[in-house]
């Protein structure tokens, strides 16, 4: 497979589909996600998602742990006392309060809550769809990632492919559906082929989990930003929303409070199929530097 | 509220998405905290003394609004010069009787005002009597005076008058006291009292949110109290975006109060009759309204007798009192905790459960579940089989043999509900709001909407008593209950909305309904179940179905459901204007004057006489809506104005002033007086107390233990514990500590601790959170234990379950509402699970042994002078 670009211009037409709608994404913001994980519930339901675990995990109020098979869309907390890591201010007045407190000279010693609402990220060059061996993991014509279950082997290359760790083969119970299947979030393929908005950003109260054309997200994402920093909240930043990064952008990205890394995502995600022509054809040639060493033993000892 | 309330949340978060600051003052630091601009932690029970220091604030530094302050508030009013305030009787106010424990409050009142308020007005109080009705009689207005004629000083400098005496009620609620009693530094204590005034006055208004962390208290009242004389001062009541929002555990919590579940009501905040004191219609109407007074209450009679006509329909006339003597009477206190202890002396043989589950829910598990164990029957509506259908053969009690299966004979009955999907009907919620649902899906098998159980109830039991002849049968033989019904039996819901809203039952508009109440009469020649719900069927239609789009209309978006009383959405919004009728500021413009067309407009109904010019004075001694004056905007007080003082009313106090919980580890450093000394308290051996000062041996239970909820659950768990989606997001019972307190203690993150009260011992996983930090208080390290109570032990096919946080707590009420104090307790903790089985037993006794509990301990309501002696 050859770009002319890394990023891809359109996913969708990217791979064959001749007529393609807007791509679609989330744009999960996260300073106004409320912890109330009424998304991973709406998730469950809609999509028929096991049960998976009734033990307390003791991450503070997180008793869900990561994303995986039976979890598509996950609300983590992250306790934090004082600045981020970047050092810069983090609590969320959006504007200057009238008492006249200037927040942004102010030294951060509050406690934070950190909301962290992650989902699959249907990247721009996604490695799982590169490595599954059976076309299950397809494109679809709203540019996002999605298995075909009824395809899939469950050969599990595209687990250790995703640089986010978000697919996993669903080992149980025995008696739900897919079992043995790698799993992940759809964006709610069926609904948005009905015109309809997926669940877990319908079920959101806050509007934190927004939904709709990639573009349209990535600017008004852009503004957010733009408005937090003007009201003191230098850590506020974007994440997966570039498409010059290592995945040619996430069609969902999200707004972070703090550094990637606080969040548990990678800082500098990268497809991990990036490498892979250069890696075979080094390999080729490798391997044709063999034939040759051997053709001229083979000549040499004739 | 995001931590309860998420998807009410949406609109603090648009809120704050347009400015607005939003400060949290709450023990825990919750899902709201991680949201706010800040976050004040607070000793769980100080409240009152955190308040305090706010009006002492706006006193001191005259932040107060005082246009409307003066002619709004009875700031001006001279008070009784009897009155003798918590000040000069170190933490009592004149007219205590600490054998009874009650308040006579006749030198409460205003000046010119000796004389008993309306004559018969008796409450009974588990068996103590006092002279003032109070709480949830008084929903819906403030207590009634014998007249409206009251002296005041406009400059507000009368000795006597309320301002004077609120300045001196509050002189020692400074910032150091607030931080010795609520453990909040002067820094942070200022930062909430310059927010809170800066963004009060003409252009800018402050709301004020609270639920059961203020309500559940053996003082609940007085914070609410508090934060009333807060909004009055600074001018945020009656205006958009002031105001003092409750915020309810359930869908509909206001609606079971205005058309009551509660044992004092009737519907519309009438009082219940009361037994040898309401032997008639006249006796009974005297006792809610004195003709001297001001406001809407005067019309009381025309509210009861359109009640009975809906009632009892033809059957009520003139002649039989409209049938006033077939309604019950109450004899005494029949609240919820009453009860119960009733059905452990075996008073009370029956029980009805709907979606209420006591085993787990209600404070102190123990005693709620002995008591269930005494009755007859039980009948449980709910989801699932919850812990109090279940009790007698797997709660905790048959663990520890304190109870046996084959000794019990309650029979259960378990009925199987609709859900709110599969039923039509109303909710109503925290702003007066009536909203329709409609039923989307039939209910599944043999469930039921509560609607259809009690219409067969009542069928079958009239066709028992159909041929009965005998007086006691009377009311039910004459009740109207014929409802249409569907073909599953189902009853018409609208036709319910219906008779609450009444009707004209003759003249030329016979069968129209009714649009406000104002057109109903003492005649019997209308109807209406509820009358503050009059004009909700206006014009035949259902107005609480309406849902056009806020898009589609005025901000205050008055097309959306239907707002009680007459479609209002801010009450007492007269005081949104001045006194000539101009809004304050064109930004807070809500309803004004129009001179020209000589009436009242704006963007909400006028909650006042929409005549009414704001220069209107009544002649001296008129009473009734005719006796307020054009700048009275609080209608429905009896002197037309907004209460910083409350001269009758309420059972412990006109002000509210700083107690100790019932249970505390602290001493009260404001006045000697330790507890609430009105506070109800039930001496008895499955409800022992704590001690707290003067008694000895509160070092035994050194903690503050607080108890809430959870976003994943719902209260007592039966809407949540049994839904896998739901209970894998919490699935276990924990307890919330400090890392200091961790470390004190030998506590271990996701380890197990027991905690332990007079009452059981409960064991729960360990949090470690650096959300709940140890607080400095008078100089101690206290430190406070969370608690939430969605979890409990046994029943039927719960996916998670744990021991039930209620149970350590025990029974002691506020007095003016009966409500329990399950927000604030001590309580010790230690490493690793409890004892199980007989050994709980002797383990919970040998703690009460160790700090000499006694029947006695916790319940002398009064401190006496030399208690610290």
């Amino acid at each position: 497979m050859r770009r002319e670009s890394f990023a891809a211009a359109d996913p969708a037409l990217d791979t064959g589909w001749t007529e393609a709608p807007p791509r679609k994404g989330f744009f999960t913001d996260g300073s106004i996600c409320i912890g109330c994980k009424a998304c991973e519930v709406a998730c469950k339901e809609w999509n028929g998602i096991p049960e998976d675990g009734l033990s307390m995990l003791g991450m503070s109020y997180d008793n869900t742990g990561a994303l995986g098979a039976s979890t598509w869309r996950h609300v983590a907390f992250i306790e934090r006392r004082g600045p981020s890591r970047s050092g810069g201010f983090t609590a969320l007045p959006m504007v200057t309060d009238i008492s006249g407190n200037d927040h942004a000279a102010a030294v951060d010693t509050a406690m934070h809550w950190l909301m962290s609402s992650d989902v699959c990220k249907h990247c721009t060059n996604a490695a799982c769809l590169d490595v599954c061996p059976t076309g299950s993991l397809m494109r679809t014509e709203f540019g996002t990632v999605v298995i075909q279950a009824e395809i899939c082997n469950g050969c599990g290359y595209c687990v250790p492919a995703c640089p986010f760790g978000v697919i996993e083969r669903r080992e149980g119970p025995a008696d739900a559906r897919n079992v043995g299947v790698a799993q992940k979030c759809t964006l709610c393929y069926d609904r948005l082929s009905e015109g309809m908005t997926p669940a877990c950003a319908q079920a959101c109260p806050t509007q934190s989990i927004q939904f709709g054309d990639l573009d349209e997200l990535r600017d008004r994402a852009e503004r957010r930003v733009a408005e937090l920093h003007a009201h003191g909240v230098t850590d506020a930043r974007l994440y997966g929303a570039d498409p010059n990064d290592g995945i040619g952008g996430a069609g969902a990205f999200f707004l972070l409070l703090d550094e990637p890394e606080v969040y548990g995502l990678p800082p500098d995600p990268v497809v991990t199929t990036r490498d892979l022509p250069e890696m075979w054809r080094a390999a080729a040639l490798a391997g044709a530097a063999l034939l040759a060493g051997a053709a001229a033993a083979f000549l040499r000892s004739r | 509220m995001a931590e309860c309330h998420p998807v009410g949340f949406q609109w603090v978060m648009e809120a704050k998405a347009r400015g607005a600051t939003v400060i949290h003052i709450d023990p825990r630091f919750t899902r709201t905290s991680a949201m706010a601009d800040f976050h004040v932690p607070i000793r769980a029970g100080s409240d009152i003394a955190f308040l305090g220091g706010i009006i002492k604030y706006i006193l001191d530094n005259e932040k107060y609004f005082p246009e409307y302050v003066v002619n709004y508030t009875n700031a001006a009013t001279i008070v009784n010069e009897d009155f003798i305030d918590t000040e000069q009787l170190d933490g009592l106010f004149s007219g205590y009787n600490p054998k009874t424990g009650a308040y006579d409050n006749t030198s409460w009142g205003y000046e010119g005002m000796e004389e008993a308020p309306a004559a018969g007005r008796r409450l009974f109080r588990a068996g103590r009597e006092t002279s003032e009705p109070g709480g949830h009689e008084l929903g819906g207005r403030g207590a009634s005076l014998p007249h409206s004629v009251v002296q005041r000083d406009e400059t507000l400098q009368d000795p006597f008058c309320v301002f004077q005496i609120l300045k001196r009620h509050y002189a020692r609620y400074t910032p150091e006291m607030v931080e010795q009693i609520c453990g909040v530094p002067p820094d942070e204590f200022a930062r909430v009292c310059e927010s809170v005034t800066a963004n009060s006055g003409r252009e800018r208004t402050t709301a004020w949110v609270y639920s059961v962390g203020w309500t559940q208290h053996s003082v609940g009242v007085q914070y609410i109290r508090g934060a009333a004389i807060i909004q009055l001062l600074l001018g945020n009541m009656g205006r958009p975006g002031g105001g003092i929002l409750a915020l309810r555990g359930h869908a509909s919590i206001q609606g079971s109060t205005d058309i009551p579940t509660l044992f004092d009501l009737l519907p519309g905040y009438l009082p219940m009759p009361r037994a040898g004191v309401h032997g008639n219609l006249d006796q009974y109407l005297a006792s809610i309204k004195s003709d001297g007074q001001k406001g809407f209450w005067t019309a009381a009679d025309a509210y009861t007798v359109s009640l009975l006509k809906s009632w009892f329909g033809d059957a009520a006339t003139k002649d039989n009192d409209f049938g006033f003597n077939w309604l019950p009477r109450i004899s005494g206190d029949h609240g919820t905790y009453q009860t119960t202890l009733d059905m452990l002396d075996d008073k009370v043989e029956g029980y009805f459960l709907l979606g209420q589950n006591p085993a787990v829910g209600s404070a102190n598990g123990k005693l709620q579940r002995l008591a269930m164990s005494h009755l007859k029957w039980l009948v449980v509506r709910d989801f699932s089989l919850i812990e109090s259908a279940t009790f007698w053969k797997d709660g905790p009690e048959v663990a520890t043999g304190e109870m046996r299966p084959e000794d019990i004979g309650t029979e259960v009955f378990f009925l199987p509900p609709a859900a709110h999907t599969e039923k039509a009907g109303s909710f109503t919620q925290t702003q007066r709001m009536l909203q329709w649902h409609h039923k989307a899906v039939d209910p599944a098998g043999d469930c039921r909407s509560e609607l259809q159980f009690f219409h067969d109830l009542g069928k079958r039991l009239r066709e028992k008593i159909a041929a009965s002849t005998l007086e006691r049968d009377a009311p039910l033989r004459h009740l109207t209950w014929s409802y249409p019904v569907d073909e599953t039996g189902e009853p018409d819901a609208e036709a319910v909305l219906r008779e609450v809203n009444g009707q004209h039952l003759t003249g030329e508009k016979q069968g129209e309904m009714l649009s406000t109440f104002v057109e109903m009469k003492a005649d019997g020649s209308t109807s209406g179940g509820c009358w503050i719900y009059t004009g909700v069927y206006t014009g035949g239609v259902n107005q609480s179905a309406r849902r056009k789009p806020g898009s589609e209309q005025s901000w205050v978006a008055p097309e959306w459901g239907w707002a009680w009383p007459m479609n209002r959405r801010i009450l007492y919004n007269r005081a949104s204007a001045d006194p000539d009728g101009k809004p304050w500021s064109e930004r807070k413009a809500y309803v004004w004057w129009d001179e020209r067309a000589g009436k009242w407009t704006g963007h909400d109904v006028p909650d006042f006489q929409a005549t009414k010019a704001p220069s209107f004075r009544p002649e001296p001694g008129i009473g009734g809506p005719d006796g307020l004056a054009g700048d009275d905007p609080f209608i429905m007080q009896s002197d037309g104005k907004g209460w910083l003082y409350a001269p009758s009313g309420l059972l412990d106090g006109p002000l509210p002033a700083h107690y100790e919980p019932h249970e505390s580890p602290l001493r009260n450093a404001m006045y000697t007086q330790q507890g609430n000394p009105t506070r109800e308290v039930f001496p008895r051996e499955e409800n022992l107390t704590n001690p707290s000062f003067p008694e000895s041996g509160s070092e035994v239970f050194p903690f503050v233990v607080t108890t809430y909820r959870l976003t994943e659950h719902h209260t007592a768990g039966a809407m949540s514990r049994w839904l896998p989606y739901l209970a894998e997001l919490q699935p276990e019972f924990f307890c919330e500590v400090s890392p200091q307190l961790a470390a004190e203690r030998g506590l271990e993150h996701l380890g197990w601790a027991t905690i332990v009260t007079a009452r059981t011992a409960i064991e729960a996983r360990v949090m470690v959170t650096d959300r709940v930090v140890p607080l400095t208080v008078g100089g101690r390290v206290i430190h406070q234990i969370g608690l939430p109570y969605h979890w409990g032990v046994g029943g039927g096919g719960a996916i998670v379950s744990g021991d039930s946080a209620n149970d350590v707590l025990g029974v002691a009420l506020d007095a003016n509402v009966l409500i329990q104090e399950s927000k604030a307790a001590s309580c010790d903790i230690r490493p690793g699970r409890r004892p199980t089985g007989p050994a709980l037993v002797r383990f919970v006794e040998e703690y009460r042994k160790r700090a000499g509990i006694s029947l006695d301990t916790g319940t002398t309501r009064f401190t006496p002078p030399d208690g610290g002696a």
